[in-house]
């Protein structure tokens, strides 16, 4: 692969994430907003493999730092950083990572299982942990007294149900792509 | 509009954006050292007025920024009162919303083009461990030139799939969507190396 394409593909992907941003949300029963945005994460780490992956969303999030409302609703800016759910926006490229990663390990299998048990890990397993523990930290910082990550997980834990869609989401998604152009699986390349 | 810095000049954006940003983090580091209410409160209306300060334009920027979060404040301050006790909350929501304030500011007040100078600047010492600093400009411009275009592509599937379905559209256009952008992306490809592309940088 040229780097004229490397760098295409890593910028236009995150270009694609800021646009399904666009994709109303649809909610959950008890109020939860499900957005495409973060379906857009595991589909880059899913479609263009752990590093690239990896970069392309990492631009991402570096260009909502800069100052651009790139994120669903029209957010961006330094604020993000400083809100409680700064941990899952700062996670997002690693959840592009494991996503890519575990979707590269297991190249033998069905595109669509392997994308989804890539997703789960990246996109579920990776940004909670980053999302749960950057939420923690703020709570004990600001508070000042020990609040357990068993807590932070337990008021994180509503929006599990949404991102499990966003999973099987990625699968059917990856299989599509897969089967329109498959050398745009890179993972699969 | 596809950046938040507002074009209504402050006095703000003739502060330097290394400046801001080196503030930023200083403000950022004290609001969690006060550890006093009285403290954290004195901090929370001085960035209050000067947000008012800065005039109407600023002050519905800051609005619009904050607003969708204030129901996280309260469900996370209700939860901290209910199990811990109120004050703690009060400082918790009081802490955020000023931090938040503050890096809204910086953002609201500096151009995009003095924020990249900021970033390149910061990764300028890594040049000399091998990082190339052009094709990451490279990328920024074409993520910039595309968003507007991928939004709009974005606009047109969902206006085409209303005209076709009464279910609420999903995953089944981003697959579509994708696909276009990663045509879009070889072709771009295509047309940077026609130009020269990377060689050599």
């Amino acid at each position: 692969m040229t780097r004229e394409k490397n760098i295409a593909f890593i910028a236009l992907f995150a270009a694609l994430i800021a646009a399904l941003g666009l994709i109303p949300a649809i909610n959950m029963p008890w109020g939860v907003p499900v957005t495409a945005q973060s379906l857009g994460v595991m589909l880059a780490g899913a479609v263009l493999g752990a590093k690239r992956g990896f970069l392309s969303v990492l631009l991402f999030v570096g260009l909502v730092a800069l100052g651009l409302p790139l994120l669903a609703g029209g957010r961006g800016g330094l604020g993000v950083f400083a809100s409680p759910t700064a941990g899952f926006v700062i996670g997002f490229p690693i959840a592009a990572f494991f996503t890519g990663l575990v979707m590269e390990k297991l190249s033998d299998m069905d595109v669509r299982l392997s994308a989804g048990i890539g997703a789960f890990a990246g996109g579920v397993v990776a940004l909670y942990i980053c999302g749960i523990f950057g939420f923690w930290a703020i709570m004990n910082f600001s508070m000042g007294n020990e609040r357990s990550i068993a807590d932070a997980t337990f008021v994180m834990s509503v929006y599990i149900p949404g991102d499990l869609i966003k999973v099987i989401a990625t699968a059917l998604v990856t299989h599509a792509i897969y089967r329109a152009r498959p050398h745009y699986v890179l993972t699969r390349a | 509009m596809l950046t938040l810095c507002v074009e209504t000049p402050t006095p703000l954006h003739r502060v330097p954006a290394g400046f801001k940003l080196g503030f930023m983090l200083v403000s950022a580091w004290l609001i969690y050292a006060l550890d006093s209410v009285w403290l954290v409160l004195a901090a929370f209306f001085v960035v209050l007025t000067a947000v008012n300060f800065l005039g109407p334009v600023i002050r519905r920027e800051m609005v619009r920024a904050i607003k969708p979060l204030w129901i996280m404040f309260v469900i996370f301050g209700g939860w901290i009162a209910i199990t811990v006790s109120p004050l703690p909350a009060l400082i918790l929501v009081l802490r955020l919303v000023t931090l938040l304030m503050i890096a809204n500011l910086v953002t609201l007040t500096t151009p995009l083009d003095q924020m990249i100078d900021v970033l390149m600047t910061v990764l300028r010492p890594f040049e000399k461990l091998g990082l190339k600093t052009a094709p990451i400009a490279l990328a920024i411009a074409l993520v910039i030139r595309f968003v507007p275009v991928l939004g709009e592509r974005t606009t047109t599937l969902l206006q085409a799939w209303k005209a076709r379905s009464t279910k609420r559209p999903f995953w089944r256009i981003v697959a579509p969507l994708t696909i276009s952008a990663m045509d879009d992306a070889e072709h771009v490809s295509e047309a940077l190396r026609a130009r020269g592309g990377l060689a050599g940088k």
